[in-house]
């Protein structure tokens, strides 16, 4: 190892974050542009299977609710690209790399958003999985990614509430209300779930990321604490919990569970999933409808900069006289 | 020699590796670079920090706090953006 490497490492094994301007190997660089862009990008494809249901919440305080939800999933884009950004990438090259299909997203934004059910499943469920995952992040190594994860937890504690709180009050409603939420859960169960990835022994970039910290938990430590807290929350409600095989578990203190469908999982990450061609589709025809206001911000600052030269000339030749 | 010519910095410190800076106060210098010197020498005689940044007082773009009122006015009437907005029966409070 060289003495940056040595440095570098000494760093990561006594907790030390790394810092943009830190000498960092360059695998580490490229492993967190590839993590970090994703969840980026997460976020906001993920404002897409909600935003379609901002227009017909049932009542004005849902789609208040709902309204400020999507605003903040993008404002986490936004804290995420930005994150990005220290490691030496632009924007525009991570846009491109999504609407290309070389950078990933959560494959549960490929799920589409069927009911009104849908969106108490996404918060309480989808959000859920995601804060567990992003709870273990706000250790992760790499010091703006951890500060991004640890204002993200702080906001998103209310997306799950309301999503568990709509359910809630679809199962105490009528019983087609019930149905509807039984349905929402049965669709979404399995996909949250997957969001934690192949288990440990599949997982491609997995064994790295833990050295380095840049994860701190496995996905399947990860998957089991969801799979735990999730039981006695679908109890609650009084639904009929989607997997036959759940169990509790006393040795392990833990609940057993049956297996994921990984041809599903493998199947919608290779762009067979219900919306993937949608989403992005969405995504650059948004991004391209966009671009007049790119181009008046652009032409606005070419403006006021002319005007504050003419403005110093203008003093210059006074002073002169 | 006056100090009045000399221009305006601010000082941010990171008083530790993963924690954001912080503004620590401001200095006057010649230049950026004698800046970080000053801030170095003034708040950081205890090592107060591991990484200092000075920034020109002139280039921060400030909200006015006279202005307040108005300028926060579109979160005020948004409760629902609080976690604690959510009553969830104690069983299943802890989310």
């Amino acid at each position: 190892m060289t003495p940056e490497e040595q440095n570098f490492m000494r760093k990561i094994e006594t907790e030390e974050k790394i810092e943009p301007k830190d000498w960092m190997p360059e695998a580490y660089r490229k492993n967190l542009i590839r993590q970090i862009s994703q969840h980026a990008h997460s976020e906001v494809i993920g404002t897409q299977p909600e935003g379609n249901w901002i227009t017909r919440a049932p009542s004005l305080r849902r789609k208040a609710v709902l309204l400020a939800k999507v605003q903040d999933e993008a404002g986490h884009g936004l804290y995420l690209y930005s994150a990005t950004e220290t490691l030496g990438i632009s924007r525009d090259e991570m846009i491109a790399a999504l609407q290309d299909g070389s950078a990933k997203y959560a494959s549960i934004f490929n799920y589409p958003a069927q009911t009104w059910g849908d969106v108490g499943a996404i918060g309480w469920l989808v959000d859920g999985a995601a804060i567990v995952n992003q709870v273990s992040l706000q250790r992760t190594s790499y010091g703006p990614y951890a500060r991004a994860m640890i204002r993200i937890c702080k906001e998103e504690s209310f997306h799950q509430r309301q999503g568990y709180e709509l359910m809630l009050e679809l199962c105490r409603g009528t019983p087609e209300q019930k149905a509807m939420a039984q349905d929402s859960l049965n669709r979404f169960y399995w996909p949250a779930l997957m969001m934690f990835g192949p288990h440990d022994s599949e997982s491609a970039h997995s064994a790295r990321s833990m050295q380095w910290k840049i994860k701190r938990e496995s996905n399947d430590d990860l998957r089991q604490k969801f799979i735990d807290q999730t039981v006695k929350q679908i109890e609650f409600l009084g639904l009929e919990h989607p997997d036959k095989a759940i169990c509790w578990n006393e040795a392990r203190g833990h609940y057993d569970s049956g297996e994921i469908d990984w041809d599903e999982f493998y199947a919608v990450i290779n762009g067979n999933g219900h919306c993937n061609r949608q989403r992005l589709q969405h995504h650059i025809k948004v991004h391209e409808e966009g671009s007049w206001v790119r181009e008046a911000l652009a032409a606005y600052n070419e403006k006021q900069k002319a005007r504050k030269q003419q403005a110093e000339a203008n003093k210059s030749n006074q002073n002169v006289a | 020699m006056t100090t009045e010519n000399l221009e305006l910095f601010e000082v941010f410190i990171r008083s530790k590796r993963g924690l954001d800076h912080k503004h620590v106060g401001s200095l006057h210098a010649e230049d950026p670079a004698q800046a970080l010197e000053y801030a170095r020498d003034c708040y950081t005689r205890r090592s107060e920090g591991v990484s200092i940044w000075v920034v020109r007082s002139a280039d921060i773009v400030a909200s006015q706090e006279d202005d307040a009122e108005s300028f926060y006015d579109p979160s005020d009437d948004k409760p629902y953006r609080h976690a604690t907005y959510y009553q969830l029966p104690d069983p299943v409070n802890n989310m």
